[in-house]
Parts: C-alpha cells; sequence; structure tokens
C-alpha cells in the first residue's frame, strides 16, 4: 500500500489558513529568515542542489530559473505567482491556497530575496473570486506582522482564459492586455513583466520552497524519484471511487494512486483509460499504468505528469465522444496569436466532431495525425503543441474506437 | 448602483489595471457596457480598439447587457463524462432560454464555461460564481429557486 507524503500540504488540516499565529507556530517564516542569513548565491544553489523542478508542467529546474533573473543587475525585478490553474480536472492550487495560503506567500518572498526583487504578484484565476478574498485577507497579515520584510505582494485575477497559465500569457494579462503569449526568447526571467526579469512559478512549487529551505537540499532530493524528486499533488476526477486529492512522492506509480488512494474504478467497471496531467495530457491504457509520477518517467510513456490531474474513464466511455469534447474546449481556448494553433484546433475539433458523428472516415485518422504533427512542431506555445495529444495518443492506443465509428 | 465611471477612475493609476477595473464593472453591472470600454480606454489611455481588444478576449468579461445572474455550466471533461449534458437541458428547460441566451426579465443568464476547478464533484455550475457541486436535472429547479 503507497503512502501519502505531505510536504506541500504540510499543514492540511492542522492550522486555521487565515489565522498566521498558526501558521509561525507551525513552523511558518522561520525559512525565510533562515534563507536571508544564507545569502542569495547559497540560496539559489541549495534550491538548485534539491532539484525542485516546477510543478506547472513544464518541470524546469526552479533554483536555475532564479539564478537567470538573479544574475541581472537592474532597478526592479519581479516574482510571480501561476495561481491560473486551468487545465480542466485540475484544483490542487485551490487546495493549497485554501488551506495553507502562507505557505505560497513566504515561498515567494524567499523568492524575491533570492533574485532581488521587492514586488509579488499572485495570478489567480477568474473561476475563483472567493481565492482573491483570502489571499488578500493573508496577505494583510504578514504585513501587520513585518515577516515579509520590504516584500509587497498584490493579486490580480484573471479573466477565464486558459492560455494565461502560459507565462509569458499571464504577464501580458498582468500588464493590462489580451493573454497573448509572447515569443521566446527572451524569457521572462530575463525580460518578463514590464520588461524586467521576472520569475513565475507555480503555486505549488512556491509552497514548497520553505520546506527545501528549511530541511536542506539533501533531505528534498532524497524523496521519491531523483530525476524528479519530492511529492506531487494529484486530483483524482471521473470514473474513480474516491474523486479526492493526494500528495505522493514522485516514485508512486499510476496505478498505486488508481487503487491505494482512488479506490479503483466506480462501480466495480474495468478500467479504460486516465488522462493525466490536464486536457492536454496524453491518454494512458492499462499496459502503462505501472509507470511513476515523474516528469521523465511519464514523457518516456508519451504522456505527461504536468498538472497532475488524473481523470480515470472506465470500460463504458466512449473514448471518441471525450477526445472530440476535448478538442472543441482547444478551439475555444486557443488565443488565435499564432496560425498552426488558431486554425490546427479549429479543423481537429471539426474533424473529431465528423467522426464522433459518424461521418467520417479512415483518411480522417491520417489528416488528424499529420495535423497533430505539424501542431506540435510549429505552434507558439505549449497550448497549441500540447493540444493534439490526446487526439495522437488516443489514435495510437485506442484505434478500434475510432475504427468502430466508421461501420 | 456605482457609476462605471467612478469605478474606473479608482483603477485608472494602477499599472495594468484596465482588467480589474472591468471585473469591478461586472460585479456591479454583471456585464460591461459599451461605454464603459471607451471611458476605460480614455481613463487607462489606451486606443479605443486596444480597450475593446482587452474586454472581448476574456470569456469571463461581457461587453454589452447580459442577464443578471450568470450561470455558467462547466462543460470540461470530467463534467462532460459525469453528465453534463442533461444538466445543461435542464437549465435552458427551466429558464425557456438557450445557452447564450438571458431571460426576457433580465434575471439569468446561460453561459458555456470549461472548468471552474471543482472537479471533486462534477458536475458542476456557478451561479455568480458560486459553485453548485453534483448538479442533476432535478436539483435544478431548486438551486434557481434561491436566485428568483
Amino acid at each position: 500500500m503507497a503512502e501519502e507524503m505531505r510536504i506541500v500540504l504540510r499543514n492540511y488540516g492542522k492550522i486555521e489558513p487565515l489565522k498566521i499565529e498558526d501558521y509561525i507556530a507551525a513552523g511558518g517564516y522561520k525559512a525565510l529568515e533562515k534563507a536571508k542569513g544564507m545569502g542569495q548565491q547559497a540560496l539559489i544553489d541549495e534550491v538548485k542542489k534539491s532539484n525542485l523542478r516546477g510543478r506547472g508542467g513544464a518541470g524546469f529546474n526552479t533554483g536555475m530559473k532564479w539564478s537567470f533573473s538573479y544574475g541581472i543587475k537592474t532597478d526592479q525585478k519581479y516574482v510571480v505567482c501561476n495561481a491560473d490553474e486551468g487545465e480542466p480536472g485540475t484544483y490542487k492550487d485551490r487546495i493549497i491556497m485554501e488551506n495553507d495560503p502562507q505557505s505560497v506567500l513566504e515561498g515567494m518572498a524567499i523568492c524575491g530575496y533570492a533574485i532581488g526583487a521587492n514586488k509579488g504578484y499572485i495570478y489567480c484565476r477568474g473561476e475563483y473570486p472567493h481565492m482573491v478574498e483570502i489571499l488578500n485577507k493573508a496577505i494583510d497579515q504578514p504585513k501587520a506582522k513585518g515577516c515579509l520584510g520590504d516584500f509587497n505582494i498584490e493579486v490580480r485575477m484573471g479573466g477565464g482564459a486558459y492560455v494565461c497559465g502560459e507565462e509569458s500569457a499571464l504577464i501580458e494579462s498582468i500588464e493590462g492586455n489580451r493573454g497573448e503569449p509572447r515569443f521566446k526568447p527572451p524569457f521572462p526571467s530575463v525580460i518578463g513583466l514590464w520588461g524586467k526579469p521576472t520569475i513565475v512559478n507555480n503555486v505549488e512549487t512556491f509552497a514548497n520552497i520553505p520546506a527545501i529551505v528549511d530541511k536542506g537540499a539533501d533531505w528534498y532530493k532524497a524523496i521519491g524519484n531523483a530525476k524528479y524528486p519530492g511529492t506531487k499533488v494529484m486530483t483524482l476526477t471521473g470514473d474513480i471511487t474516491n474523486k479526492t486529492f493526494v500528495e505522493v512522492p514522485t516514485n508512486t506509480t499510476i496505478r498505486q494512486v488508481l487503487n491505494d488512494f482512488g479506490g479503483g474504478v466506480a462501480g466495480g467497471k474495468k478500467f479504460k483509460a486516465v488522462q493525466i496531467g490536464g486536457t492536454s495530457g496524453g491518454f494512458i491504457p492499462e499496459a502503462f499504468l505501472d509507470t511513476q509520477l515523474n516528469f521523465d518517467d511519464m514523457s518516456a510513456i508519451g504522456a505527461t505528469l504536468g498538472s497532475g490531474a488524473f481523470f480515470v474513464m472506465d470500460e463504458s466511455r466512449d473514448i471518441v465522444d471525450v477526445v472530440a469534447r476535448i478538442a472543441k474546449f482547444f478551439a475555444h481556448e486557443s488565443c488565435g496569436k499564432c496560425t498552426p494553433c488558431r486554425e490546427g484546433t479549429m479543423r481537429m475539433e471539426e474533424i473529431m466532431e465528423r467522426v464522433n458523428d459518424r461521418h467520417g472516415d479512415a483518411a480522417d485518422l491520417d489528416r488528424m495525425d499529420r495535423l497533430g504533427r505539424v501542431m506540435t512542431k510549429a505552434c507558439l506555445c505549449g497550448l497549441g503543441q500540447a493540444a493534439p495529444s490526446p487526439v495522437l495518443t488516443t489514435m495510437q492506443h485506442f484505434k478500434d474506437e475510432y475504427l468502430s465509428k466508421f461501420n | 448602483m456605482a457609476d462605471y465611471k467612478d469605478i474606473i477612475n479608482q483603477y485608472k493609476d494602477l499599472p495594468g489595471g484596465i482588467i480589474e477595473a472591468y471585473h469591478a464593472i461586472q460585479r456591479e453591472y454583471s456585464y460591461i457596457p459599451e461605454e464603459a470600454v471607451e471611458a476605460a480606454a480614455a481613463a487607462f489611455k489606451r486606443p479605443k480598439a486596444e480597450a475593446y481588444g482587452v474586454a472581448t478576449f476574456y470569456s469571463y468579461l461581457k461587453v454589452g447587457k447580459r442577464g443578471k445572474n450568470v450561470i455558467r455550466i462547466c462543460e470540461s471533461a470530467p463534467c462532460h463524462i459525469a453528465g453534463a449534458d442533461a444538466v445543461i437541458a435542464a437549465l435552458e428547460k427551466e429558464l425557456s432560454i438557450k445557452m447564450g441566451e438571458s431571460t426576457a426579465d433580465g434575471k439569468f443568464v446561460l453561459e458555456l464555461t470549461e472548468c471552474v476547478g471543482q472537479c471533486q464533484t462534477t458536475p458542476v455550475i456557478t451561479i455568480n460564481s458560486k459553485p453548485y457541486e453534483n448538479v442533476t436535472a432535478d436539483k435544478v429547479a431548486a438551486i434557481l429557486a434561491e436566485y428568483k
């Protein structure tokens, strides 16, 4: 039986979320103090050595990212917390912020000290107006106690655009523009918000930071899978007995999450597929269930760890129907800036609808395969690059379901 | 009801604050009046086209009148397989309007949305962003009664 390990959710259920005294009594804000005693370079080296990799989905070494901003001499830098979790089936950042907002603020302040930034923004998705209130109350508390020093944090609310989870689109949105991704390079860590070096990290990434500073890189990197150490918060949805969230070490397998925490497929039905990492993730058949939940092992099977969404489908589900729905999602959420994504997601939806409505033919599969491969390579940002993944992986693993639509 | 010009004024010195201003207008009006977009352009010293471009980019912002209570139905995959279609049909029947339309009395508008992050209890609808979980067709009338 696999066991949960709570690092980012270390205070879940143990503290009153909006009572900073509880957070401090649980050891809160000691890590920020310790970080300031270490010096910027040593702090960044420690985070780098822990091998903490971004929990938003891209999996980049967090300390490395910080070092890019640290190395630039300029009058202003920014820390941005990406709380725009929009991947369908994901609500981990909400759970973290609702239950322990101070851990995120402390993580941001540590990052601010490390890179030399005194201003932070939390970009919270427009679907969570209650969270904006919680965060604003949470920010007032350490400010009143002087815990954050000269580091200031402001909350900005998104407007329901999935693409704003992409860091440069998110920055455009904070600047008051349409949330369209920028060309990269330059990366935001060099030229970001209002042209200044900006570190954009996910909520879950920031919540890890105080624990790493407190207990050390050696402690952290020994947890889970060495290539992507630590834990991952997963949100279990779809046809699973326990629709809940878990935080597990990154050497836990898909099967363990499904059975040990999820209680298996709901209603005693048979398993058909699980889509992990959100709606852009690949569909995973039974044969790959012993894969560990970390960035590299998931990539190796053509899937993603992504946001940690864990969407289970039982034997009765029509895979083509679900993927058609997903194709509509991407056509809706494409921002329209680059042609391969704007046109590609629209055509993909059109073909998927046709196939799902039993008006397609085998040539449509070739068309989608070709279109999908072009989009993966040619789209400007991760949205368009990942959009074909559900189509491509299901044509690979569940081809019979497509063929049955041609009879 | 607060004048949108006063609302915009509160945000005009906030860097990038035009989106925050639009949200604040919607909290008051439930939508952004056409004239408010022009007023925002002037206050934030941006071309009207840009102010309009921003207002129409985000699915949670709506330029032009709509119903007071905004009902959104999640149609992302987890809600889809949990039976969102039946909930959509029940809402349309109960309010006698189609998705995207507002009721004649101006009380409700029905909108499709993507994931609202409450996937532990699908299908989900939100009314003025308040989530209602595990919604079924037979619960719809009682939920709407709270707002009638």
